[in-house]
Order: C-alpha cells, then sequence, then structure tokens
C-alpha cells in the first residue's frame, strides 16, 4: 500500500528543549494510527508540526496536494461570543481558495457526525455542550473531503456515556470515507478497537508497530514508568 | 440652539465615518487582553498630541507615530522578555502619560485629553473619511480570520492563518483609528469609543452579523448624539459621545434582560 505520509529524523525543540527526538514513521493509505505516550510527551506538538504549525528539522513529507482535517485537543469559545455555528462553519469558505461551501455541505457534514436537527447552525458556539462542540469541530473538519484526520484527543472532555458515542461515530466516519486517521489518545483501550498501527512516543518512539506486537508489557511500562500498573487497572 | 450645518457638518461626518469604524474593529476587541490594548493605545497617543500641539502639526498625525511606536515597542518587548502583553501595556501606558503631561502645553492639556472635534476642517473630514473607508476595506478582508483565531487559534493556523501577521495589520488599523479619533473624543476617550459600542452590541447579537452591524451602528449613532447633544449644551462633544455610547450600553442590558 502507498504511504500517505513519511517521517524522517523529526525533531522539533522548544529553545534548548528537545520535544520531539530523531522520530520516524510512515502511514499507509486507510491505516488508522493511534499515538500514545505520557503528559508532556510531544503527541501535540507532533500533530501540529504535522500540519505546518511548528519549525522543525527532519523530514515531514505527505503525500502531492493531500487534504488534511484537523481537530484541536479542545476549544473554549468565550460563552458570549457573538458567533453562530453557521458562520462558523462558513468561515471554511472564506479561507479555502476553494469555492463557496454550500448549505447543503454544511448539513452532510452535521449528518456525519449524528446531528440531523439543524437548528443548531443557529445558536451560539459559545452555548452547546462540550459533546456537541466535540461533534461540530469533527463535522468543521470534514468539509472540504479530507483524505486524512488528524485528532488531538478525540475523547477529552465529554462524558462516559458520550465518550462511546464519539469513538463509535469515528469508526462509523472511518468506515463510510475509508480515511486515514491518526489519533492521540490516553485511552489504551481504544488503541485494541482502533488502531492498524500504534506508536508510542515519548520524546522518541518507544514502540511502534502492530499493537498487539508493539504494545508489549515492557514497552509500556518504558513508556509511561512506574505509573503503568496504576494506569492499566484505572480502566477495568 | 445655534446650528449652522456648515459649521458643524465637517465635525460631523468625520465623526460619524471615525466612530461607525471605531465600533467596527472594537467588534473584533472579543479578548480581555485585546481591550486593554484597545484602552491603553489612546493614552500611548497623548505625547505625540503634545508634541504636535507644540510644533504647530496635525495632532492626529503626531498621535500615530507614538501608536506605530507604541506598537512596535510593545511588540518587540513581547519578544524579547517574554512578559505578559498586558504588562507591557501598562508600562507604556504610563509612560506615555507622564511624557504627555510634561510635553503638552498646559492650555491645550484639555483638549488633548477630552479633544475638539469643532476644530474640524473641511480637509480634515476628508482625510477622515478617505482613511477609515481603507481601513475598513483592509480589516473586513481579514475579519473572519481574526475572528477564527478568537475561536481557536490551533484552527486558525491550521488552516494556514498567519495569526501574528493579521493581529499586527489588525494593530495598525486601529493606530490609524486611534489617531483620527483622538480628534473627536480625545486621548483619554478614545478606548471607550471602540469599546463601548462592541460591548453593548455584544449584549444583544446572537451571531456575528448582528454583531458587527450593532457594533457600528451604535458607534455611529453615539458620535451623532454626542455632537448634537454638545451644540445644545456647549459642554465639550468628547465626553457626551461618551456619554451616549454608555447609555446604549445601558439599553442593550435593559433590552437583553426582558
Amino acid at each position: 500500500m502507498q504511504n500517505i505520509l513519511e517521517v524522517k529524523n523529526l525533531t522539533v525543540s522548544f529553545g534548548e528543549e528537545r520535544v520531539i527526538d530523531n522520530l520516524s514513521f510512515n502511514l499507509k493509505k486507510g491505516e488508522n494510527l493511534v499515538v500514545v505516550g505520557p503528559n508532556g510527551a510531544g503527541k501535540t506538538v507532533l500533530l501540529k508540526t504535522l500540519i505546518g504549525m511548528l519549525e522543525f528539522t527532519g523530514e515531514i513529507k505527505w503525500e502531492k496536494n493531500v487534504k488534511i482535517g484537523y481537530v484541536p485537543q479542545k476549544i473554549l469559545p468565550e460563552k458570549n461570543i457573538p458567533l453562530s455555528i453557521e458562520e462558523f462553519f462558513n468561515f471554511k469558505s472564506c479561507l479555502s481558495l476553494d469555492r463557496k461551501i454550500t448549505p447543503e455541505q454544511i448539513r452532510k457534514a452535521l449528518q456525519s457526525v449524528g446531528i440531523s436537527d439543524f437548528s443548531i447552525l443557529k445558536k451560539k458556539i459559545g452555548v452547546i455542550s462540550s459533546g456537541q462542540l466535540q461533534r461540530i469541530l469533527i463535522a468543521w473538519s470534514l468539509i472540504g473531503k479530507p483524505e486524512v484526520l488528524l485528532f488531538d484527543e478525540p475523547m477529552a472532555g465529554i462524558d462516559i456515556g458520550g465518550e462511546e458515542t464519539i469513538y463509535n461515530l469515528l469508526s462509523q466516519i472511518d468506515k463510510e470515507k475509508h480515511l486515514t486517521m491518526v489519533m492521540i489518545t490516553h485511552d489504551l483501550s481504544v488503541v485494541y478497537k482502533f488502531a492498524d498501527s500504534v506508536l508510542c512516543l515519548n520524546k522518541s518512539a518507544i514502540c511502534y508497530g502492530a499493537p498487539q506486537e508493539a504494545l508489549t508489557p515492557e514497552k509500556l511500562s518504558q513508556l509511561y514508568g512506574g505509573e503503568m500498573k496504576v494506569y492499566s487497572h484505572a480502566h477495568l | 440652539m445655534n446650528l449652522n450645518i456648515n459649521q458643524i457638518f465637517p465635525s460631523l461626518i468625520t465623526a460619524i465615518f471615525v466612530g461607525g469604524i471605531a465600533g467596527y474593529l472594537g467588534s473584533l476587541m472579543l479578548t480581555k487582553r485585546m481591550a486593554l490594548v484597545g484602552d491603553a493605545l489612546g493614552h500611548v497617543a497623548l505625547p505625540g498630541i503634545g508634541l504636535a500641539l507644540l510644533l504647530g502639526l496635525n495632532i492626529s498625525l503626531g498621535a500615530f507615530v507614538f501608536l506605530l511606536l507604541g506598537v512596535l515597542l510593545i511588540w518587540f518587548l513581547e519578544k524579547k522578555t517574554y512578559l505578559a502583553t498586558e504588562t507591557l501595556v501598562g508600562v507604556a501606558f504610563v509612560l506615555s502619560l507622564a511624557l504627555g503631561f510634561l510635553i503638552t502645553p498646559q492650555p491645550e492639556l484639555l483638549e488633548a485629553l477630552i479633544g475638539d472635534i469643532s476644530k474640524t476642517s473641511l480637509t480634515d473630514a476628508i482625510l477622515s473619511i478617505i482613511l477609515t473607508v481603507l481601513v475598513l476595506f483592509v480589516v473586513k478582508k481579514i475579519y473572519s480570520k481574526i475572528m477564527l483565531a478568537s475561536v481557536s487559534e490551533d484552527l486558525a493556523a491550521a488552516e494556514g492563518i498567519n495569526i501574528a501577521k493579521y493581529n499586527f495589520i489588525y494593530l495598525l488599523a486601529i493606530a490609524i483609528i486611534v489617531a483620527l479619533g483622538v480628534k473627536v473624543v480625545g486621548s483619554l476617550l478614545i478606548g471607550a469609543l471602540v469599546i463601548v459600542p462592541a460591548a453593548a452590541s455584544r449584549i444583544i447579537s446572537s451571531n456575528m452579523r448582528q454583531y458587527v452591524f450593532w457594533s457600528a451602528f451604535f458607534g455611529i449613532l453615539s458620535c451623532i448624539g454626542g455632537i448634537l447633544l454638545s451644540k445644545a449644551t456647549q459642554f465639550p462633544a468628547g465626553p457626551l459621545i461618551i456619554l451616549v455610547c454608555i447609555v446604549f450600553f445601558i439599553i442593550s442590558l435593559i433590552f437583553k434582560k426582558s
């Protein structure tokens, strides 16, 4: 299968500190890669670097003209920001050089994330629940038909019931649209359900490969240090 | 009431354009940090106004030069010291006030602080119209980008928006409007003309289209109201314009509650 992304010897530094150190991996078309690692391991930095937000050394080679959708970790719009969700979607058309997006496209994107009540478009973006906002952000990233989706902890800030839904939702979207996805998560159970391959990141790659082979107990304890025991039982 | 239209026309038309665009620009001051910058920039203009009064130059020109210096200084120090913008703006703010009070000749100090729109000539008015329309044109182009960045800097950056660049353009636009606005309401009050109409508008708006409209509209109405009141009462226009702004703010609050 063809590679859609090749990363070689990627290093990202903030001043003196190396946040990502000599990281290499590939992403095949249609593959789902899950990135796990402790806090401060450089996971978010990795995604931001992949979409060109941060400076780096090494090599990041995307397939030519690839379209990327990105869902950031958390956005906290102020409650009274006078911006309707419809206007938020319309920003997409002001921003890209493509033609304007149509109301039809917005409705389709909303349907893909399980929103069928389109009256939400008239609501202010700061007043909807965090679960709804997460869906809206995913819908936003789907506009323009991306081939790759990058998710920074799509389950963060959603209650348990909602978490299950967002996960199902992502699987659903993946089935329908055959996307390539890169997802950051804290939740190791997601790896087994969702990932074709896993990257354990703590500044550099601790493990990389198919989950069953790469995620060995030794690698996990190396990744999380002493925390690991507590961590794995926390989800039982 | 002595309402000679020829006499009042240049000041009224200047105030309408400056007030409208001030309200429009103010609508992008969505964060606390930005609002503080807007308020402080008026004071940063004070030494420039004082110098222009001393040398007999156009006070907007003097104000603009100092605003530009202020914006560049804050931007430079922010990069070099990693101090919060609020702190740096605070420093620039008091420094300018102190310098401004020393430089500005005593008799003109009041004019520098609260403005004197009645001195506006037809040439001033034409220049103001040209500059405000230019600012409107530029800011309209970058409005969505700044709005998106204020919702989420990450999303904006992911869309390839250079946030620092657009913020800088926006600050320059603010500097131009503040420089023009100091003639209308003075350096002490220009911050209010930028912030209050947008704040009033924000209370009653449920989307961006309404928000932009009411921000500009409140700015325009406040200027017209303040100048007419000034003609009727002989009080200076600057403070009256701001008081009318505040009245709209209170009306918005009441309207929202009911």
